[in-house]
This record gives structure tokens, C-alpha cells and sequence, in this order.
């Protein structure tokens, strides 16, 4: 697994580099119910790495383990670690995760939708107990969503569904994070409001923020992702560079639904695919 | 006296015993607001039906009792205080021991029914009702135990009404309390217990210590019932906390069920009306006779069952009642 090919927005180097580093990491749900089988994964100081793969592949497991958040849904760590900037995060209680510097954005924005924006941003900064910290943070998530400083005492749950995104990223904006970890933010959104969430999860790395990107939407996430995973059934299958991804046969098919050829697939072809044990070695 | 002289002192009377029975409504419903809140915030932040109010109100009367008068702490170290400081005192070291009450069986009961089904959590509570009820009960006694309060018994007149001290100090500290409530819902702690309370997954997410927003609202939820027990336990309503302040204390559920389980300010007004209710089918209701006496205490619930029949969440309730 190698760093990528763009250059990082910061590199501090007393741990290697590596904001985040999960091994061989298998989590069991219910007990029975093997949804990781001892998956590795690197998130590099500064930089944005992709998740890809498809509905159940385990990608939101993940992040659950590296968020801590897993004994809700009566998951547990088997196997494996979680070091996050030189600190074993495994098995840690979710606030103090947050503390460390992970913040993450919940597949399907989570926002709260009973209080106000400006609660919501506040109920995200609560880890965060330096004022001035605080209020640099609400700045800048103001600055980075012009939508949201206009509706600032609206109740959250009647925004748009591209404001809710933006409040969710700007709710985990306030604990001022190292590492931030978004799950499928494309999600029911518009090609535009896409594009928009993109060019911010952007910005946001490039002031320095690690990002670790959960998506479906392949395309979207490895044009600004500097490395990328493939993860199938609990396994991760592929990894690599964005360019080297982008240009596979079996990602082009199964990801971004071309084949060979680069014309689009009909639905009853999609129909014959099948999941291979492992790609490539 | 003239039929002119008569009808007038018979409207006079009227309009006294009107105005004697409202005011005595909004007292007493000040108290079942009181109760209801504090069931309401621990509804609101760990979705658990505290059954146990109650006699968590009889228990904290019972506390002021004890630091009051039984054992008079802290009155018996400073002999030359006056009396409404060191009643004071007993009071404010009465409420830290509820609140500890209240956290300590938020931790132990409560906590690992966490995720568990809405039922088997309140029949928790049912459980911690009876034994809490059952214990307070065993240390109260037969008698009647005064809190020795500094209003006492007095009272003045205000055109038609007669107004007990402890009524005004009553609505003063209902003022205080709801005013508290909702500053405290804007500050830190306060918004972390709303968001824990719409969704605890996403508030963990945030950071926020989902363990100590239930313990710091039990410890709220506990002080509220024992301020109302409290008031439920002086002049005019009774002269100390007895045997029978818990089940005094429980007609506070008509107001929570009225308001909707999971609104403060619906608590409040639902505390008033089922007050007035009372107090009126009380003035109202005596005169016929087949209903027997003390058939006030009944209207409560009547209303209560009127209520669950038109609006199963209440008149201010969330419609659906999400379950964990």
C-alpha cells in the first residue's frame, strides 16, 4: 500500500505519517455474524482515501469500529487493531475517540432534526470546550456553507436535503478534527449538490483535515481521492491509486457501470455478475 | 333583608367560592406541573416511563422532614440563625440527596436496561416504586411529619381570595423552575440531552457521554419530584409528608398523560388543567350527593381517560412515540 500521488496539504511525521492504521481488523456481529474478515487500511497524514464497494460490503461496519460506535448494533472487535495518530483507539469509548480528533458524518446525515441549526453545530462542538476554538470552527463552517449562516435559527429538520448534508459535515467540522470520516455524503443527493459536497470535502482537506471517504458513488470519490480501497463481503479486494483504479476493467464494470467496450450495461447483464474470492494478489 | 340584599350576598358568595376554587386549582396545579416535569425530562432523555415518581416526591418531602426536623441538620449547629436559613439549608442538602437518589438508581436499575424494549423498563420502574415507596414509608411511620417550613399555616386576604404564604412561595419557585428548565435546555449539557434525547447513536457520534446526560437528567427528574413533594406536603394541601403523599403525588399523571409525555411546556398546562379540574369538580360535585365526597380526586383520571381516548399521544405529545 503506498501513499498517493498528490502531494499532501500537511505532513506531520511523528507517527510515519499514517493518521490512521486499521490490521487484519474482523468484527462479529450478534455473536455469529462475520462482517469484517480482517480488513488493513491506511489513512496517510493530509490526505483523502477512498472506501469503495457495494451495499453490505461492510464499509459503514467500518467505520463503526474505527468510531467505537459498534456495541449499539451488538458488534464486537475479534481481531485486529486500530492505531489513530499513534494511540490505540480498539474497542475505545466513542467520546473519547472524538476527543482524539475522529469526527464522522453518518450515512444519512443524522442531523438532529428537533433542534436548531445552531444547536446542532453546538451539540457537535461539545467535545470541544476551548471558546475560542469554538467559535474559529462556527466561522469557518459558516464560511464553508453560505446556506447554512442564513438559516442559522431555522430547526434543522426543515433545511433541504443538501442543507442537512452540509450541517451534518458542519457538525463534525466543530470538534475541530485531524481525521474526518464521511459515510456515503452523496447519498440522495443532486448531481449538483454532489459536485458541491465534493469540492468541500476538498477544501476541507486542504486545510489540513485527514479524510476517510465511504462512498457508492465511485466516480465522485476517486476524482479527489489520493488512494482507494475496493471492499467486498468483509474483504478489502483492491487498492491503489485512484488512476490505476479508475482505469481496472472490473471496477469500470461493477463500480461505474461500464464495461470493456465503455458503453453502458443493460440491467439483465448486471444480473450475471458474480463475486470473485479476490481480484488480484 | 330585602330579596335584593339576599341575591346580591348569594352572588357574592358565588363569585368568592368561583375565585377561591380557581386559585386553589392553579395551586395545585403548580405542584402537578412541578411533578410532571421532572417526569417529563426523564422521559424526554432516556425514553424511560418513570413510574417511580411518585415516590420519589414523597421521598424528597420526607428528606426535607428529616434535615429539617427529625435530625435538624444543619439547625442544631447554628442555634442562632434564623429559622428560614437554616430551613433553607435542610432544604438545599434534602434536593443533593435526592439528585443522588435519583442517580444512583438511574445506574443501577436503569442503565443496563438500556436498548431494552420501552415495557420492561417501566415495569422496572414499577418495581423501584414499590420499593422506594415502601421504604420512605417505613421511615415516616404512622405519623404525620411536618417539614418546618417558615410560612407555617399563615395566610392573608386579597379581596375575594385567601392566600397561604407557602402558595405565592409555591408559585415564585414554579417560575424559577420552569424559567431554569428552558435556560438550561439552551446551554451545553442542555442541548446535548435534547439531541441525546432524538437520536443517541448520533449524539455518541458527536462525542457526547450518553451515560452521564441520563444521570444528570434523573438527578434533575428527582429534583423536580421532591420540589413538588415538597409542596404537596405544606399548608394548604397537607401539614407534613405521610404514608399518603406518594399516592398524592401520582395524580401528577393525569397532567404528564394530558401533555403529552414528552412536552415541557405541555406538562405545564396539563398540570394546571387537571388542577382546575380538580379543584372545580371538588366545589362543583359535592352538592350531588350519590357521587359521594372526595369525588375530585377521581376527575383527574376521568380527564386522563378522556384524553388517551381523543389524542393516544397527548395534547402536546410527539404523535409517535419512538421506541429504542
Amino acid at each position: 500500500m503506498g501513499g498517493g500521488h498528490r502531494p499532501a496539504a500537511v505532513a506531520t511525521t511523528d507517527h510515519g505519517g499514517t493518521m490512521l492504521e486499521v490490521s487484519n481488523l474482523e468484527v462479529v456481529y450478534n455473536d455469529v455474524i462475520l462482517v469484517l474478515r480482517g480488513i488493513s487500511l491506511e489513512v496517510p497524514d493530509g490526505q483523502i482515501v477512498a472506501l469503495l464497494g457495494a451495499n453490505g460490503a461492510g464499509k459503514t461496519t467500518t467505520m463503526r469500529a474505527i468510531t467505537g460506535l459498534l456495541d449499539v448494533h451488538e458488534g464486537d472487535i475479534t481481531k485486529g487493531n486500530i492505531i489513530f495518530d499513534g494511540v490505540d483507539i480498539t474497542e475505545k469509548d466513542p467520546a473519547d475517540i472524538v476527543k482524539l480528533g475522529i469526527s464522522q458524518v453518518m450515512e444519512g446525515r443524522r442531523i438532529f432534526a428537533e433542534l436548531t441549526v445552531d444547536e446542532n453545530l453546538r451539540a457537535g462542538a461539545y467535545t470541544n470546550t476551548d471558546r475560542e476554538k469554538v467559535e474559529r470552527a462556527y466561522e469557518w463552517v459558516m464560511e464553508l456553507f453560505p446556506p447554512l449562516a442564513d438559516r442559522r435559527k431555522s430547526t434543522a429538520g426543515y433545511l433541504s436535503g443538501g442543507e442537512q448534508q452540509m450541517l451534518a459535515i458542519g457538525r463534525a467540522l466543530m470538534q475541530d478534527p485531524k481525521l474526518l470520516i464521511l459515510d456515503e455524503p452523496s447519498l440522495g443527493l443532486a448531481p449538483k449538490l454532489v459536485q458541491q459536497i465534493r469540492d468541500i470535502i476538498v477544501q476541507i482537506n486542504e486545510s489540513g483535515t485527514s479524510v476517510l471517504l465511504i462512498e457508492q458513488n465511485a466516480n465522485m470519490a476517486l476524482s479527489i481521492a489520493h488512494h482507494g480501497y475496493i471492499m467486498e463481503t468483509g474483504k478489502m479486494v483492491m487498492d491503489g491509486d485512484p488512476e490505476k483504479l479508475l482505469k481496472d476493467e472490473d471496477v469500470k464494470e461493477f463500480y461505474l457501470g461500464l464495461h470493456a467496450g465503455g458503453e453502458r450495461k443493460s440491467f439483465r447483464d448486471v444480473k450475471h455478475y458474480k463475486r470473485r474470492k479476490r481480484w488480484l494478489s | 333583608m330585602t330579596p335584593d340584599i339576599l341575591i346580591l350576598a348569594q352572588e357574592a358568595g358565588e363569585q368568592s367560592k368561583l375565585a377561591a376554587t380557581i386559585w386553589d386549582g392553579l395551586s395545585l396545579g403548580a405542584i402537578y406541573a412541578l411533578l410532571a416535569m421532572g417526569f417529563v425530562i426523564i422521559f424526554k432523555a432516556t425514553q424511560v416511563l418513570n413510574f417511580a415518581h411518585g415516590a420519589l416526591a414523597a421521598l424528597g418531602a420526607f428528606f426535607v422532614a428529616s434535615f429539617a426536623t427529625i435530625i435538624d441538620v444543619p439547625g442544631r449547629w447554628m442555634p442562632d440563625a434564623p429559622a428560614w436559613l437554616t430551613w433553607s439549608l435542610a432544604v438545599l442538602l434534602a434536593l443533593i440527596a435526592a439528585a443522588v437518589v435519583g442517580m444512583v438508581l438511574e445506574r443501577l436499575f436503569l442503565r443496563p436496561m438500556v436498548g431494552e424494549e420501552l415495557f420492561a423498563v417501566a415495569i422496572v420502574t414499577l418495581g423501584i416504586d414499590i420499593v422506594v415507596r415502601n421504604i420512605t414509608n417505613d421511615w415516616i411511620g404512622t405519623d404525620i411529619r411536618p417539614l418546618g417550613d417558615p410560612w407555617g399555616t399563615n395566610f392573608f386576604d386579597l379581596g375575594l381570595l385567601r392566600i397561604a404564604h407557602t402558595e405565592i412561595a409555591q408559585f415564585v419557585v414554579s417560575i424559577v423552575l420552569v424559567v431554569g428548565i428552558a435556560l438550561f435546555f439552551r446551554s451545553r449539557t442542555g442541548i446535548a440531552m435534547r439531541a441525546t434525547a432524538f437520536d443517541q447513536e448520533a449524539a455518541r457520534a458527536q462525542g457526547i457521554n450518553v451515560g452521564k446526560i441520563f444521570a444528570i437528567s434523573w438527578a434533575i427528574g428527582a429534583v423536580l419530584a421532591a420540589v413538588g413533594g415538597i409542596f404537596a406536603s405544606t399548608f394548604p394541601r397537607r401539614i407534613g409528608v405521610d404514608q399518603a403523599t406518594a399516592f398524592f403525588a401520582f395524580k401528577a399523571f393525569p397532567a404528564i398523560i394530558l401533555g403529552g409525555l414528552d412536552s415541557i411546556v405541555g406538562a405545564v398546562i396539563g398540570g394546571f388543567v387537571i388542577g382546575l379540574a380538580e379543584a372545580a369538580a371538588g366545589t362543583y360535585l359535592e352538592q350531588f350527593e350519590f357521587l359521594g365526597s372526595g369525588f375530585g380526586g377521581v376527575v383527574p383520571y376521568i380527564v386522563m381517560l378522556i384524553v388517551l381516548l381523543v389524542r393516544p399521544y397527548g395534547l402536546f405529545g410527539t404523535e409517535e412515540i419512538r421506541r429504542v
